[in-house]
């Protein structure tokens, strides 16, 4: 007897040991990205249970490959190298802990704890980062097609209103994304009043505003007649021409039209500039014709650096090429000297194209305009991570403030407390003696619950800390079924040790079919749920096992002691 | 010695029919309101955009004030919902066809709640505490695993049910289960909660916690037909529903104080969690003495056990089954 009571206060000592220790707060070393952006390795202690996005704060997104805007040729594929491209860029970032992962075969998942600025990460995520270098149309070959192209555009019966109306509701690269958001918030009322509103501005005193200052400023004269050509206006070089703010997505929509594709010069493209500029009170964007194939590539940069550029208190992006890369771009740049290259960054010109005055080697830099400091290491990250296979979406997003999950955790914290107070009350006021081993028991099941979760590495969500709440309830359920059953052989007339023998073991089928079935249900659930749904029923499922363990073992070590010491007991306060 | 419900024997059995009525009158008018209106799912599940904002202007705003500056912003339609404080909202936009909306939309409309709220009270005033962004894809996805849990998990139990004591046993445990997932569902409706992911884990806790309890009473059951072979087995459920019942309003009790203070201090967030459980709680144990058990005697007198009284022998064995005193009121 004595033999086997030690035996079971060792085998419970050593349950206490190993839920402490891994309960027991640890440095842990990590390479983290400074304030100033450069990686060092960073000592954190480490918390002994991981918590969620939604006690934590953070940013959960689900990404999968956008095919709405052209096919993807092989999307496992692509999701696959885009995995590799996010995990870099996510840890180039420098958040604490991050998780980037496929789940299943078309899916990437990015969590970010703790992330303060979530639109940022988000743009670091998402941004393809695709750099061509192109040569832009120093022959105007467009300039000669576009006498055509009105024509063709006229004889089609297009003018800038039909265009203009139609193309408001595209959501092209560079239209609003406002009327699709009115769409699904059913106000497309809203949306249409706001087109005519658009459109009577433009209609009425705007065209005659238009020639004027059209004439007034330095632009140049109107490259034509037709519906196209009164909208474009010559810009500083060959191949760029300048088009007012608001009908950038009129001549967008016209440049579409098969019509003007037909005649377009053959191997050449158009692309808009990424910032609007100003002549005169007018707000402009660059047009570009660019020659089709980029000369070089983003895939072979090897760095890139943000740095403002002191002079013209703009930033920049200097980067450098492999030594392949390198030669390659010297000879091309080389044969095009005095001509004018556009850097291309997803489609959009950046800055103006600039000439090139010499064969230019390895080296070189993406001039930013009016783009913050940060906007501009941001993109030098992504650029040296490499450019995405094909451009993301977010299907699934959900981020929590800092304040609302330390408020959670506050108030679970609190629930907690005031739910394990309730149930102590209700047990030694019920049980007496015996609810004293029942609360006893009940603070070694907390502590081995929360060692098991940090032994598991799993993550306490505020579902979680719910279930964690809820199983204390239930698991005070295995020691009541004991002790009603103890008290019913007691009743039965049975002697104290004899009683409390059978009422073991008698309760011991209902505990384990009814933790059983618990423990099934608790187990679809993990098997389906989501982040937060999961960490409930892994707290659950833990929580059950704890507790029959606690109830049946622990509880049951605390009886045969305090029998063993009063050989002679003839009652029992239960 | 405080005892509760000692030697209780209550006629449960014999007061079935009105215990049926009951559930009638809770499940009939709650299924009634749900075809007409039907459940209010969460972003979760429709697909959508969900804000919550704090406010943080010297005045706490109105939901009417957030409700002018979201329509100058274009965003009608859009649900404004205070959120236990008159400084927190919660403003959805759901995808009302699913299909209709792209993936995208559900982004700017995140995007545009946004710029809305601060393009008119100020970028310092309102802070946003959570956001969610959930394509009608991902949305379409979680109500097919939701529903395949529930349905497995029904088929898991009856299974283990089935094994551990027979097969009977098990339909009318998971008859009891379907009763409790139908008032609970007929509960959310009465108190228009927000079916999420985390309330569905709730109903599926429910059922957990359900059969928890009506396997203690058919446990009880088991060992009771053996005892008393010769007694009429509505009897013997009558009795072991007695002899089980301290331990019934124990559990319960210390059950119902976790729920009740999660309901009363967890906050918002966890709410409609609570609010199933503590329902769930009663439902569960009405389902376990007044479904289970009489479901029991049901397909007990349509269709007589062969062996044992339909019992399969998996009490304790028979040494210390020798070594019972005669129960007192045998």
């Amino acid at each position: 007897m004595l033999d086997s009571l030690k035996a079971r206060f060792i085998v419970i000592g050593i349950l206490i040991v190993l839920s402490i220790w891994s309960l027991w707060p640890r440095q842990v070393t990590t390479r983290l990205r400074g304030a100033d952006g450069r990686m060092r390795d960073t000592t954190q202690q480490r918390v002994p249970i991981k918590q969620g996005l939604d006690l934590r704060g953070g940013m959960h997104l689900a990404l999968e490959i956008d095919q709405s805007r052209g096919k993807v040729d092989n999307p496992g594929d692509a999701i696959d190298r885009a995995l590799k491209v996010i995990r870099t860029r996510i840890d180039e970032f420098g958040v604490a802990e991050p998780l980037v992962q496929k789940v299943g075969t078309s899916r990437i998942v990015v969590e970010l704890p703790g992330v303060s600025d979530p639109a940022r990460a988000k743009q670091i995520a998402l941004r393809t980062a695709f750099l061509e270098f192109q040569m832009t149309d120093k022959n105007n070959l467009f300039r000669s097609a576009l006498p055509a192209i009105d024509r063709a555009l006229a004889a089609a019966g297009v003018t800038e209103r039909s265009v203009g109306s139609a193309a408001r509701g595209d959501t092209t690269a560079a239209a609003p994304a406002r009327s699709a958001v009115e769409d699904i918030l059913g106000g497309r009322a809203v949306a249409a009043a706001d087109t005519a509103k658009a459109g009577s501005v433009r209609r009425g005193p705007a065209q005659a505003e238009r020639a004027d200052t059209a004439r007034a400023d330095t632009l140049g004269n109107q490259l034509g007649q037709g519906p196209l050509s009164p909208l474009l206006f010559a810009g500083g070089m060959p191949g760029e021409y300048l088009v007012r703010d608001e009908m950038v997505v009129t001549v967008e929509a016209m440049l579409a039209r098969p019509e003007a594709q037909r005649l377009m010069p053959r191997g050449f493209v158009t692309r808009w500039g990424a910032e609007t500029m100003s002549r005169g009170a007018m707000p402009y964007r660059g047009l570009y014709i660019l020659e089709e194939r980029p000369i070089i590539t983003g895939e072979y940069l090897t760095d890139a650096k943000a740095r403002l550029d002191p002079i013209y208190n703009q930033s920049t992006v200097d980067f450098q090429l492999t030594r392949r890369g390198g030669r390659f771009f010297e000879r091309e740049t080389g044969q095009h000297v005095g001509d004018n290259m556009a850097i291309v960054l997803d489609k959009m010109v950046q800055s103006q194209p600039p000439v090139i005055r010499s064969a230019i080697s390895d080296r070189g830099q993406i001039e930013l305009g009016r783009a913050s400091l940060q906007e501009a290491q941001d993109l030098a990250l992504v650029l040296k991570a490499g450019s995405l296979p094909a451009p993301l979406m977010i299907v699934e997003e959900r981020s929590v403030g800092p304040t609302l999950g330390r408020d959670s955790i506050n108030k679970g914290i609190l629930a907690g407390a005031v739910g394990i107070g309730l149930v102590i009350i209700i047990m030694l006021g019920y049980y007496r003696f015996a609810g004293i081993l029942a609360v006893m028991a009940l603070g070694l099941y907390v502590l081995f619950t929360f060692g098991g979760l940090a032994a598991l590495g799993a993550t306490l969500t505020l579902p979680g800390m719910a279930g964690f709440a809820l199983s204390i309830g239930i698991a005070v359920d295995a020691n009541v079924l004991i002790f009603e059953r103890i008290r019913e052989e007691l009743a039965h007339g049975k002697s104290v040790r004899l009683a409390i023998d059978a009422g073991f073991r008698m309760a011991m089928n209902a505990i384990v079919d009814s933790n059983v079935s618990t423990i099934l249900t608790a187990a679809f659930l993990f098997q389906f749920g989501t982040g937060p749904v999961k960490g409930f029923a892994v707290t659950l499922i833990l929580g059950i096992l704890a507790s029959m363990v606690t109830a049946i073992f622990v509880t049951r070590t605390f009886f045969n002691l305090y029998v063993q010491r009063r050989p002679g007991l003839q009652t029992l306060s239960i | 010695m405080t005892r509760f419900f000692a030697n209780a024997n209550y006629d449960f059995i014999g007061v079935r029919k009105y215990a049926y009525a009951l559930t009638a009158l809770i499940i009939i008018p709650g299924l009634l309101l749900l075809a007409v209106t039907g459940l209010n799912y969460s972003i979760e599940f429709t697909g959508g955009t969900l804000v919550q904002v704090t406010t943080l202007t010297p005045q706490p705003l109105s939901a009417g004030d957030l409700r002018s500056a979201l329509d100058a912003g274009g965003l009608r339609g859009a649900e404004i919902q205070s959120f236990g404080s008159d400084r927190e909202y919660v403003v959805r936009a759901r995808l009302t066809e699913v299909g209709a909306g792209t993936q995208e939309e559900t982004q700017r409309t995140a995007q545009a709640v946004r710029s809305a709220l601060t393009q008119r009270f100020g970028e310092n005033s309102i802070r946003v505490d959570r956001q969610e962004a959930v394509s009608p894809k991902v949305g379409g996805e979680l109500r097919q695993k939701a529903l395949t849990a529930i349905l497995l998990s029904f088929v898991g139990v009856l299974v283990y049910l089935a094994f551990r004591f027979e097969f009977r046993f098990g339909v009318a445990a998971v008859v009891a289960t379907a009763h409790d997932i139908i008032t609970t569902i007929a509960f959310i409706k009465y108190m228009n909660l927000e079916v999420s992911l985390t309330v569905v884990a709730a109903i599926l806790t429910v059922v957990g916690y359900s059969l928890n309890d009506t396997i203690i009473i058919f446990d009880r059951t088991r060992e009771n037909l053996h005892k008393y072979k010769r007694d009429d087995f509505g009897g013997i459920l009558n009795r072991s529903i007695n002899e089980t019942l301290p331990r019934s309003v124990l559990t319960h009790a210390t059950t119902i104080a976790t729920t009740m203070s999660m309901l009363i201090f967890a906050g918002e967030v966890i709410r409609p969690w609570a609010w199933v459980m503590t329902f769930g709680v009663f439902t569960g144990t009405f389902s376990s003495i007044y479904i289970a058990g009489p479901i029991l005697l049901w397909i007990e007198r349509k269709w007589p056990g062969h062996e044992a009284r339909g019992v399969k022998a998996h009490v304790a064995p028979a040494s210390h089954r020798a070594a019972l005193a005669p129960p007192a009121g045998a």
